[in-house]
């Protein structure tokens, strides 16, 4: 069957077979930023936003996004370049598999809740695993990232 | 992996009823238990476009559609002022927020999980399972039958309770090791325990709300407790009394 969806504000028309998981589709399409890692809706790798909601592409039926918008951090590059930025700063990275899931999840949350607290990060954040940087340093960019928007024009 | 052949967003719960008579066919919801549970089934009915996800409020119950996103159910103001914010406390916990946008109270009901944070409050809070052919049924009978081809379409929660949450894991976002929900109504307090670890039961009804220490021990002497990985029986029963009474304390505060 044929999906018809908003990838990245571009309508793309693609085939999906009928048990595709919107992160087969998104493989297919390109967008090599989105990652499995779990495959049991544990890890947050595959994160990407669908009508402006975080969600786990591994979980999402293809056929389920016909007719709706989906973002992945090939869409959010301006965005992207300035939480990347903080979590280089704040030594939050390092082998940068988890980042794109965790920045999609940041934007979610940027969008949501603009002035977050550290716990109200680490609670939003809770959904993205990361096996080498550590949660405290990439608390801290998550915050600094949240400023920085504060002081945005 | 779940493996389907066809797939059809069904227009109507008519249609969606009648596809899903066949045994070959399975409806799908939050898809995140699902699709680990290694199906390989002819047909995936999606529910996703009857306009079943959404709370809505009345004069003494709150309707909610069965594709509501658990994180509604976590955020929405009215449902957590009426409940002492029970729904966000029992809620929050489930594995992270991209989790909880995509997996729906409807999946969570019918699937009668072992583990449900949700089925827990839900029971406590002695809810109905609004079915498409059978109407309403009290969660309590519901989550006692097998499963069957009916299709769950809304959860009618009574309003005028006040409600608890108390959980213990082993790590967080872990499925819970014990659960325990408190409502109380004029009737009295309802104690519910779930991941004990299996469905969750009723374990108290019409309890006197100041029930103390003794009361929940031999609550807990009296209820089934299971092991698994994530705790053993006898760890469960010397925990169930603490969340017993941590969920009464609680319901008394929000009462006050």
């Amino acid at each position: 069957m044929n999906v018809t969806l908003t990838l990245n504000g571009r309508q793309v028309t693609a085939a999906v077979e009928a048990d595709d998981s919107l992160y087969t589709l998104l493989r297919a399409l390109g967008m090599h930023s989105v990652k499995c890692g779990c495959e049991t809706t544990n890890c947050g790798l595959c994160t990407v936003h669908m009508d402006g909601k975080a969600v786990l592409s591994c979980s999402v039926p293809a056929a389920r996004c016909d007719g709706h918008a989906v973002t992945t951090l090939e869409g959010m590059q301006e965005e992207a370049k300035r939480l990347g930025e903080c979590l280089a700063g704040e030594g939050a990275e390092q082998c940068g598999f988890c980042a794109p899931g965790l920045m999609m999840n940041v934007f979610a949350l940027a969008k949501e809740n603009p002035h977050a607290t550290e716990a109200e990060i680490d609670a939003y954040l809770a959904g993205n695993l990361c096996r080498c940087s550590g949660y405290v340093s990439q608390r801290r960019a998550v915050k600094r990232y949240l400023e920085s928007m504060e002081v945005q024009p | 992996m779940a493996r389907y052949k066809d797939y059809v967003a069904a227009q109507s719960l008519e249609e969606a009823y009648a596809l899903n008579q066949k045994k070959s066919a399975v409806i799908v919801a939050g898809n995140m238990w699902l699709r680990m549970c290694g199906l390989n089934r002819q047909m995936a009915i999606d529910l996703c476009r009857l306009g079943l996800d959404g709370i809505e409020e009345t004069q003494d119950a709150f309707v909610i559609g069965s594709m509501t996103a658990l994180r509604a159910l976590e955020t929405d103001a009215a449902l957590n002022a009426a409940f002492g914010g029970a729904f966000a406390a029992a809620l929050a916990p489930i594995v992270g927020t991209q989790f909880r946008n995509t997996a729906t109270v409807g999946g969570s009901v019918y699937a009668r999980f072992g583990f449900s944070d949700v089925s827990a409050l839900l029971l406590a809070l002695d809810a109905q399972v609004v079915c498409f052919k059978r109407g309403a049924v009290p969660l309590s009978l519901y989550q006692k039958e097998p499963w069957d081809r009916d299709i769950i379409t809304h959860i009618r929660i009574p309003k005028g309770q006040r409600a608890a949450v108390c959980s213990v894991r082993t790590s967080a976002t872990d499925i819970a090791a014990l659960v325990c929900a408190a409502a109380r109504s004029q009737a009295g307090m309802r104690m519910v325990l779930g991941a004990r670890p299996a469905r969750a039961m009723i374990v108290a009804d019409a309890l006197a709300p100041e029930s103390g220490a003794d009361v929940f021990e031999a609550i807990a002497a009296r209820t089934p407790f299971g092991s698994n990985l994530r705790a053993s029986e006898a760890y469960r029963r010397k925990v169930a009394p603490v969340l017993m009474a941590r969920c009464a304390q609680a319901c008394r505060e929000v009462t006050a």
